[in-house]
């Protein structure tokens, strides 16, 4: 494992951050939307690699990403409160709440279990808000544009303002877990994945640990949740439908669990790749979305995270990287600026 | 770096002059074109009901209006002579994935305005982004009365009445073909347009039968394809009448397996918007069924010249008749085109700001094949247009048709400017123009 | 009483229908390892191929009782044409890899069904009207009932019958469950094992082809028929059990009559009460009703 140490780790975010902030101004609108929409889905993502690095994967994350967009939504459109930041920790802290009260029913199952019960739990959420109709059934409702710290702009100065925003959460987010993923707790749910029983023998509790994992998950996504209510301005039931879900656990394994960062740009070349196969091939969209997936699953197996790994260690310049299963944690945030070129 | 300053300034005067030239020669020059983005369901289950069809409908009037072949009032080439340029989305995939391809249609690709949306989520969730964007936007086919009736919006119309017209032209249907109801039943998708198509149905028939109660309100997955239970409820309910607002292959799967159990000979069912299910059905839709269209359209249609034209016209191209997504696809397009040629004749003939075109469009009055639309309501923004209702026959050569018909005229089944539709019902239609 | 008859035979019919898809994922999940997503694709697929024959048989002036046998032979050739491409063209590639990646790979192909039933048959619909008009109708508990919709339940009776003696009382099926049990072992055996994974996906597609085929009288085959039945048969198979056949059959049954007593009773609850007794199974039987408990690796 590549112990970055914290003051390279938090140099490297916040020179990342401001990066991406400039980048934001050279951007066009569209970009900057779907930049903006991509760091949501890539938060989602980011929950599921939490998981992934215990050896879950969950085909149910829509649950989450949907509980913290309704609930910012209706905060924001019913009473009022349309300030993002006091919205992201809403949205963020109510699906930290689902998470908790669903993690101690879930920490049991594994593997192929695990992902269909947290699918059967995000198809009910769904059910049960398709029959909603104060807050639009299943054609869900609108939230307002949100605002700044008081500051309420318009149009152009929205758009970057929020990409600010997301720019700023998502940085946050992939520090907090790369500090958690090199934390002792961190290496020891890595641990899980090769062997729990192993763990469970050593005094540490998988069951403990695989609720602290989905609750950091469900964490993350609300918050991605609460961002994209935002940015589209609409929140509905298809938040929690399976087929959002799967996209989620897309994102995850085409990033893979090596990289924190990977996730933002998988999410990113997700939403290129779906926009330009509508653009241009309107009636098999779905055809050339399909041969993606398969695509990069087949020839990129670990993951955009262990392409840039590659790239380092063939060009000799990470010296602490080791083959193996345990693969490294290798990419710190200030990759983001220099790799956002190509993402373009 | 004179020199320089020297060719900018000439090109500068060059392009000033060509400017001059191009307004001396009067309505838009050929070389401008007017870019539209068209958003239909191209696959998924509204595919083959409303977003192929429409969309069929719309290449071939853009096809003929391009090449000026379109009768009058509308011979005049492409929009006040621009050429017309689509951009086809698919609309599957949810008012996500709508919001971001709208977002890319005006900011990316720059077109002058947005044609579209089948489904109410979509219309809900994409009408604040064009606000936002300043982006004019038509909706063409979604029902939902919320759109304006719960918001307001500058750049957004609606060129299609919403679905309470349909339900209370069905119950005033029932009332003028002096039918005995005294009870009646539902079924309808587990989804907004469901729910919101049998709450103005059941409301509309308190109104007109205040005798008749309801015996059973059954709400089916949209998409189940599976009815036997539910057609099993119904008939031993055996309801007077029995309503649905079922459409495409869930309306067709329930006609298929309920026919043959006499469904349609122990009640009286109605469909409010059936009409497209019966070219595909053919001589499998069964007799007796009171059918709408959602407007005058197709085999509910008036024969004036205008539709003449256009049956005639879809018909050589798709061997089909227009149903009436086609229909709406074209009083959009329609619409649009009066709109901007009425700005045209405003500003003097050059190509119209999206201001220029909004304000020419806000109240505005035209002729469609599915007759007289007008932008009645919502400050001028919701249509308001005439329906007709049915019910199916067979005729001489076994062929199922449509007879009884009985028109309505648009202000009889709309809600007058300024009142919600639900309540506009609850209150017995005060206002209702009805001859 | 009529009441609960009703709701008896109807959720059987249903119960029927939703069997015979449920039958191909589990036996495909039990010997693969591999949840099919696309199997919702290609029962669609199916349901294509079945108006397409029937309308073929038709052009040749076959009566109508043939119809049946031309749905038969339209799923056997999808499952002819499919199985190997997807199994060995494509699956192969993935076996060994985490089960949920290859329900990933599944949910592309998945997408890429969809898009290829509109490039091979288009959006317009398809019917099949002859097959249903077969069996006449049936008066019970004072309805009408269609004999064809009845026959289904005969259909998936045999279905479930054949797999079940093919896996128990077949020397091809001891294998199977040699395969199932240990694909190392067997193949150490001399148990030519890719052959088996070949051979129980063929039928699994079979399977879903065959569900679309008979299902295709009863419906307008177009565009989004293969989405509902996806969740659906998902739910059906957890709540058995993945990969028991025993299970997928109660299973089935207790979806089809708890929706059909949710519709008499609840109308409300249509929608919720499958994914509600799906989540009540899961929390009393993990592993759904009829799942062996699995060892831990140590």
């Amino acid at each position: 494992m590549a112990q970055d140490s914290a003051s390279r780790i938090l140099t490297t975010a916040v020179f990342a951050t401001g990066a991406l902030f400039a980048v934001g101004f050279l951007l066009p609108n569209w970009m900057l939307f779907t930049a903006t929409k991509a760091v949501g889905y890539g938060l989602v993502a980011l929950g599921i690699v939490v998981l992934m690095r215990s050896g879950l994967v969950s085909f149910g994350q829509g649950l989450v990403y949907c509980i913290g967009a309704y609930t910012s939504g209706l905060v924001a459109s019913r009473a009022g409160i349309t300030d993002v930041f006091v919205l992201l920790i809403i949205g963020g802290a109510a699906s930290t709440l689902v998470g908790l009260v669903v993690a101690p029913l879930i920490a049991r199952y594994r593997s192929i279990f695990f992902a269909m019960l947290t699918l059967a739990l995000s198809m009910v959420l769904y059910g049960v808000l398709v029959k909603q109709n104060w807050i639009g059934g299943s054609d869900g409702f609108n939230v307002p544009s949100p605002t700044f710290l008081g500051w309420a702009p318009e149009l152009w100065a929205a758009d970057m303002a929020l990409y600010g925003v997301a720019v700023l959460v998502a940085a946050i987010a992939a520090t907090l877990c790369r500090f958690y993923f090199q934390s002792m707790p961190g290496l020891v749910a890595q641990a899980v994945r090769e062997n729990e029983l192993r763990v469970e023998y050593l005094g540490t509790s998988v069951f403990r640990i695989t609720v602290r994992n989905f609750v950091i998950a469900a964490g993350l996504g609300g918050i991605g949740g609460t961002l994209n209510g935002l940015t589209l301005g609409h929140v509905d039931p298809l938040f929690s439908f399976w087929t959002t879900s799967g996209e989620f656990v897309f994102i995850s394994i085409l990033a893979g669990h090596v990289s924190v960062v990977a996730v933002f740009f998988a999410s990113f070349a997700l939403e290129l790749v779906r926009s330009f196969s509508n653009r241009y091939f309107p009636d098999t969209w779905q055809f050339m979305l399909g041969a993606f997936l398969l695509a990069v699953i087949l020839f990129l197996p670990n993951g955009l995270g262990s392409l840039w790994d590659e790239i380092r260690k063939r060009f000799g310049r990470d010296t602490k990287a080791k083959p193996g299963s345990t693969a490294p944690v290798s990419d710190a945030p200030g990759k983001l600026a220099e790799r956002k070129e190509p993402a373009e | 770096m004179r020199k320089h300053g020297n060719t900018t300034g000439s090109f500068k005067a060059l392009l000033f002059g060509g400017a001059a030239i191009l307004a001396l020669a009067g309505p838009a020059a050929a070389a401008d074109t007017f870019k539209i983005g068209v958003v239909t369901f191209l696959s998924g289950q509204a595919a083959e009901s409303f977003g192929v069809p429409a969309w069929n409908g719309g290449k071939l009037l853009i096809e003929k209006l391009n090449a000026g072949e379109v009768p009058a009032p509308y011979d005049t080439v492409g929009f006040g002579g621009m050429q017309i340029e689509a951009i086809e989305i698919d609309e599957a995939g949810g008012a996500t994935k709508q919001v971001q391809e709208f977002r890319n249609l005006v900011q990316r690709e720059e077109v002058d305005a947005v044609v579209g949306y089948v489904s109410s989520g979509d219309c809900l969730a994409v009408s604040p982004v064009a606000d936002e964007l300043k982006a004019l936007t038509i909706l063409y086919d979604c029902g939902t009365p919320r759109v304006f009736e719960d918001g307001s919006y500058e750049y957004v119309f609606r060129t299609a009445a919403h679905a309470t017209m349909d339900n209370v032209a069905m119950a005033r249907y029932l009332a003028a073909s002096g039918a005995d109801v005294k009870t009646i039943a539902g079924i309808n998708q587990d989804y907004a347009w469901g729910h919101d198509s049998w709450r103005d149905f059941k409301a509309a028939m308190a109104q007109t039968f205040p005798e008749s109660g309801v015996a059973a309100e059954l709400f089916p997955a949209f998409g189940a394809g599976q009815y036997g239970t539910e057609i099993s409820a119904l008939m031993r309910e055996g309801a007077d009448v029995i309503h649905s607002s079922l459409w495409g292959g869930d309306l067709q799967a329930m006609i298929l397996q309920s026919s043959p159990r006499g469904m349609f000979q122990r009640s009286q069912v109605v469909l409010s918007a059936a009409d497209h299910v019966m070219p595909p059905l053919g001589k499998n839709m069964p007799e007796g069924a009171i059918i709408g269209a959602r407007g005058a359209y197709g085999l509910l249609s008036e024969d004036t010249p205008l539709n003449r034209w256009w049956m005639e016209t879809y018909q050589a191209e798709y061997n089909v008749i227009p149903v009436q997504a086609p229909y709406r696809m074209a009083q959009a397009i329609l619409g649009l085109k009066t709109a901007i040629e009425k700005a045209m004749a405003e500003n003097g003939g050059t190509k119209p700001t999206t201001d220029q075109i909004r304000a020419a469009l806000r109240g505005l009055e035209w002729e469609s094949p599915g007759g007289t639309i007008s932008m009645a309501l919502a400050d001028g923004h919701q249509a308001i247009q005439p329906t007709a209702i049915g019910r199916t026959t067979r005729d001489e050569n076994g062929n199922v048709v449509i007879s009884d018909i009985v028109r309505f005229k648009a202000e009889c089944v709309n809600p007058p400017a300024g009142q919600k539709s639900v309540e506009w019902i609850n209150a017995g239609f005060p206002g209702a123009v009805c001859e | 009483m009529e009441t609960v008859l009703s709701i008896l035979v109807d959720g059987t019919i249903y119960a029927s229908w939703l069997f015979i898809v449920a039958l191909g994922l589990t036996l495909i999940f039990g010997v693969l390892r591999i949840l099919n997503i696309a199997h919702g694709g290609l029962y669609a697929i199916g349901a294509y191929a079945a108006a397409t024959a029937v309308a073929l048989f038709n052009g040749f002036g076959l009566p109508a009782p043939f119809s049946l046998l031309a749905m038969l032979i339209a799923a056997l050739a999808v499952a002819i044409v499919i199985a190997p491409l997807l199994e060995r063209g494509l699956l192969r590639l993935f076996y060994g890899r985490d089960e949920v990646l290859i329900l990933l790979v599944t949910y592309a192909v998945f997408l890429m069904l969809e898009d290829v039933q509109k490039m091979i048959w288009g959006v317009n619909p398809y019917f099949v009207f002859e097959p249903r008009q077969l069996f006449g109708n049936v008066e019970f508990a004072g309805l009408f009932y269609v004999g064809y919709d009845l026959m289904l339940i005969v259909l998936a009776v045999v279905c479930g019958l054949a797999v079940w003696f093919g896996l128990n009382r077949t020397r091809t099926g001891k294998i199977v469950s040699a395969v199932i049990h240990s694909s190392e072992v067997s193949a150490a055996m001399g148990v030519n094992v890719a052959r088996v994974y070949l051979l129980a996906f063929f039928v699994g597609v079979f399977l879903a082809a065959l569900a679309g085929a008979f299902t295709s009288p009863l419906i307008s085959v177009q565009p989004g028929i293969s989405v509902s039945v996806i969740i659906l048969s998902f739910a059906v198979v957890i709540i058995g059990g993945l990969g028991s056949i025993p299970g997928a059959a109660i299973g089935a049954l207790i979806v089809g009559i708890a929706r059909a007593a949710a519709i008499y009773e609840l109308p409300e609850a249509e929608i919720f009460i499958v994914y509600l007794v799906m989540a009540v199974v899961l929390i009393f039987r993990p592993e759904g009703l009829f799942q062996r408990v699995q060892a831990r690796k140590v």
